[in-house]
């Protein structure tokens, strides 16, 4: 088993370390003294909460959350309560935990609440590239943007005492280029935040209209507070350069002009929102030229526009995608601002497609195999087996977001048009993070579908991390395991099956039998992944290739260990297993129609 | 209140170049090891580094790179193209990937001659299907790139009893192009690696180091396969004998290319003649010798 993460070494204040976007994050949250911490996982931010459960427990509850929401609503209480508390998600993760942020915002804090929510540009590893500064807009709550490690570690102290200060909600925002780069880091000392409990004061803790109705005024009158206090020098720093061209950057981007541009005249924002107006004026009134640098939306230069301000970006500058030393430079050519360099010759170069594939043993290729067979319509949802949505497997036919699949098959059942069996396909960890309330309503309104519960016992996509179901918390100490088949059982489906995924036969034929009956019907496809918690390996096998016919059948598994030799029978290439990669699932044996997969000498299961 | 100092005091620094390390290769080869040796030795020697790579597809045999920069200032995570002073590449085909951001007149490429194929190069199952992986030899490279090292260092390491130490190996090239420390490399090195394997993987670092310096030339990386006759012009009937087919539905389900059906009367068809590739396994496999399937040659074209 892995290693239970438990406190390990927690590194001296006044240390030069170099740290992760993300461990400085944690390391921030551990400095501000906050006491309670919680998040679902989810690329760019799982390795905040990760890292976190490497400080001692006794300073720091750090704990996996069934969902975004829940996160938010634990640190809701905890601030309430009197503790600071924080929590990380990616930017979709805000989507689901907006309900409570909207009302929260309105509510105020008692100790500082922090949200480090991780933005996607150029969609890495995620559904869209929102910009999570719409919401602190929409919220009308603070966002910090940090544009390195070191300023992740500071403005994430400073986050809660702006929290504290200005009876607010805090989001500081990231990115999957800061979360995952590495650069050094000056620690700090853990600070001791002001003792405080829960204060009795219903007109702020108890959402009611009455209550709203009085408080909105008041966070209006807040956020024109925070406006001027992100107007100051340390928020809104001047680096003064030579000519009349003024740069207003943040984040990541700063990186990238003083890359291509290091002479400019700067304004970086460290606190975007709410608008720093006076700073903006004042840098504007300063310069001939304003071109504001920023990636994804034109969050800053809408509003100074709003303001009167003469200001130039999205113009020279994409709204999708990340943006690199080369996307700045070229926005910065178009603007006129720096000359073109001479465009170097193209090198002949014709780059080998690669995409990422599911690994060699990964028990979703025999779920989805079984999809194929049944000629299923089948809805996906968010986790490594999307990728069976793509060659060869291609058994995916929609995936929206976190818990969609089964109230979308619903939606197709009851939209009465489709003659193929419909099928909802998802993880444990969604399943548990949204997939249950659609699951009750699929129940209560009769849809005729059949849920496909891929079982593999851990958060695969982002890592491995544990959850509700495997028995274990965050810092690997044992806890009460949800049972899954009691779980789809109470919320009233009679039909349920539990399948080893590696039975391609037995999968194939409870799925079937799960699309023949009317009404919900679920069937758990059960083995835990083959990389998380532990790496499984058992004895490979290998191909008899006097035996082989090139009919190819095993490829369309996916299976990333098995590959052409350069053997041709009747004009197309045997195959061979890498024995390095096999992991011995023995899911080609039984799909291969000549049976000339084998056991190696030294490989006992036959 | 007030913001924290240190926000203040970071301003502006000197500029100084920095220095481009790209570290290229595929999920689970290790490339995010190598690029922490760097920013270690950059930790002990008080430089400014940024390394970023991007996390997500690292374990599933997708693209992974680690761009590492280190100087005295540094500021974009990532290296600008054409910037890279080397790209370290621990599989063939992910080092040509890269080769657009090492600078054109100065840059080294060290690059791993093994070549790890992924499926989607083995996608095609139509007769006479060419390999996805084609990619330019030594030689053709040579002409494009200022420097190249090309090392079998998983040949390499092997020697040294245990392949994973490849990229101990590729370290010890690197190690010979950079200004560290040899000691400090080492120990570095002994720090980052699993402790039940420091042993090999130093002596990987040191064949490494020594291969470079002796400046040995790679032998050619063989290619992929040799290249054949194609087949791709022929044509595949497929005969099915109403008659003989009971429906079992076992030709539907076998079939790689999902082309068959069982129509109305519960009788197989042929429902995508064009993504038929002529495999032959539903023919070997029919109980009722129904179905039969034959190569003709390509028809005169016009």
């Amino acid at each position: 088993m892995k290693e239970a993460v438990g406190a390990v070494e927690v590194p001296d204040a006044g240390e030069r370390r170099i740290m992760m976007g993300n461990e400085a994050f944690a390391r921030g949250i551990w400095e501000a003294g906050a006491r309670v911490a919680t998040a679902y996982p989810g690329t760019p931010s799982t390795e905040i909460l990760q890292n976190l459960g490497t400080y001692p427990p006794e300073d720091v509850h750090a704990q996996w959350a069934t969902n975004e929401k829940v996160a938010l609503d634990v640190a809701i209480g905890a601030a309430l309560a009197g503790v600071r508390a924080a929590t990380a998600m990616k930017h979709v993760g805000l989507n689901v935990a907006s309900d409570s942020l909207m009302s929260q915002s309105y509510m105020g804090v008692n100790a500082g609440l922090v949200l480090i929510v991780c933005d996607d540009p150029g969609i890495h590893s995620s559904q869209n590239e929102q910009d999570t500064r719409l919401f602190g807009r929409l919220a009308q709550v603070p966002v910090l943007e940090p544009s390195d490690a070191q300023e992740a570690l500071d403005l994430t102290r400073l986050a809660f005492e702006i929290s504290e200060e200005f009876d607010t909600p805090v989001i500081v925002r990231s990115t999957t280029r800061l979360s995952h780069t590495r650069s050094p880091v000056r620690l700090g000392e853990r600070s001791k935040p002001p003792e405080r409990s829960f204060v009795n004061d219903s007109v702020k803790n108890v959402a009611l209209p009455a209550h709203a109705r009085i408080r909105h005024p008041l966070v209006i009158e807040r956020e024109a507070r925070l406006g001027e206090y992100a107007s100051s020098p340390e928020l809104a720093r001047v680096e003064k350069g030579t000519g009349g061209l003024g740069i207003v950057t943040l984040g990541s981007a700063y990186t990238y002009v003083k890359e291509v541009l290091p002479e400019a005249s700067i304004l970086k924002l460290g606190m975007p929102l709410p608008l720093p107006e006076r700073a903006l004026r004042e840098f504007s009134d300063s310069v001939e030229r304003v071109i504001v640098v920023e990636e994804l939306e034109p969050v800053i230069e809408q509003a100074m526009c709003a303001l009167g301000l003469a200001v130039e970006g999205k113009a020279f500058f994409p709204r999708t995608g990340e943006f690199s030393p080369e996307r700045v430079r070229a926005g910065l050519q178009e603007a006129g601002v720096l000359e073109p360099r001479p465009e170097a010759v193209a090198l002949p170069i014709d780059p080998l497609p690669r995409p990422p594939v599911l690994c060699a043993g990964c028990p979703h290729m025999s779920s989805y195999m079984a999809m194929r067979a049944l000629g299923a319509r089948v809805m996906g949802d968010i986790g490594c087996y999307t990728l069976a949505a793509l060659e060869p497997l291609s058994a995916i036919d929609s995936c929206v977001a976190m818990g969609c699949s089964i109230g979308l098959a619903a939606g197709v059942a009851k939209a009465g048009t489709e003659t193929r069996p419909i099928v909802a396909t998802l993880g444990d960890s969604t399943f548990l993070h949204s997939g249950i309330p659609p699951l009750i309503d699929a129940v209560y309104n009769q849809a005729d579908i059949s849920v496909l519960i891929l079982d593999n016992h851990t958060v695969a996509m982002t890592g491995g991390q544990d959850h509700a179901a495997t028995g274990r918390t965050l810092r690997g100490e044992p806890t009460h395991r949800v049972d899954l088949e009691q779980l789809v059982r109470a919320t009233g489906v009679e039909w349920v099956r539990k399948v080893d995924s590696y039975d391609i036969a037995a999968l194939y034929h409870a799925c079937r039998d799960a699309t023949e009956y009317t009404g919900v019907a679920a069937v758990l496809s059960d083995r835990p992944c083959v990389l998380d918690p532990v790496k499984i390996q058992g004895p490979p096998f290998e191909v008899e290739a006097a035996g082989c016919t090139a009919c190819q059948a095993c490829m369309n598994l996916s299976c990333p260990a098995i590959s052409w030799t350069a053997e041709i029978m009747d004009g197309r290439h045997k195959v061979e297993i890498d024995p390095i990669g096999c992991m011995g699932c023995s899911l080609c044996v039984q799909v291969c129609p000549s049976d000339c997969i084998r056991a190696t000498a030294n490989g006992a299961n036959a | 209140m007030s913001a924290s100092s240190r926000l203040s005091d970071r301003a502006i620094a000197p500029q100084a170049t920095p220095t481009n390390v790209l570290v290229v290769g595929v999920g689970g080869q290790g490339v995010v090891m190598v690029s922490r040796v760097l920013a270690k030795l950059c930790e002990r020697n008080g430089l400014d580094i940024k390394q970023s790579e991007v996390h997500g597809m690292a374990k599933r045999g997708g693209v992974v790179f680690s761009h590492v920069r280190f100087g005295e200032r540094v500021y974009s995570p990532t290296i600008p193209e054409g910037e890279a002073d080397i790209v370290l590449a621990m599989e063939w085909a992910e080092g040509l990937r890269w080769l657009p951001f090492l600078k054109r007149e100065s840059g080294g490429l060290i690059a791993d001659t093994q070549r790890i194929v992924p499926p989607f190069s083995c996608r095609n199952r139509k007769r006479g299907a060419l390999h996805g992986y084609q990619t330019m030899g030594l030689e053709e490279l040579e002409e494009v790139v200022a420097r190249v090292v090309a090392v079998d260092a998983t040949g390499v390491a092997s020697e040294v009893g245990n392949r994973r130490a490849a990229n101990t190996v590729l370290l010890g090239v690197l190690s010979s192009m950079l200004d560290f420390d040899p000691s400090e490399w080492r120990e570095v090195v002994a720090e980052v690696v699993p402790p039940k394997t420091i042993e090999a993987n130093l002596l990987g670092f040191e064949r490494g180091r020594e291969w470079a310096l002796q400046e040995t030339r790679a032998e050619l990386p063989t290619p992929p396969e040799p290249e054949r006759p194609t087949h791709a012009a022929d044509r595949v009937e497929l005969e099915i004998v109403e008659a003989w087919c009971k429906g079992c539905d076992i030709c539907v389900k076998v079939c790689p290319e999902r082309c068959l059906e069982l129509n109305g009367s519960q009788v197989a068809v042929l429902r995508d003649p064009a993504a038929c590739s002529g495999c032959r396994v539903c023919e070997w496999l029919c109980p009722d010798l129904a179905i039969h399937v034959r190569i003709l040659p390509a028809q005169e074209e016009h």
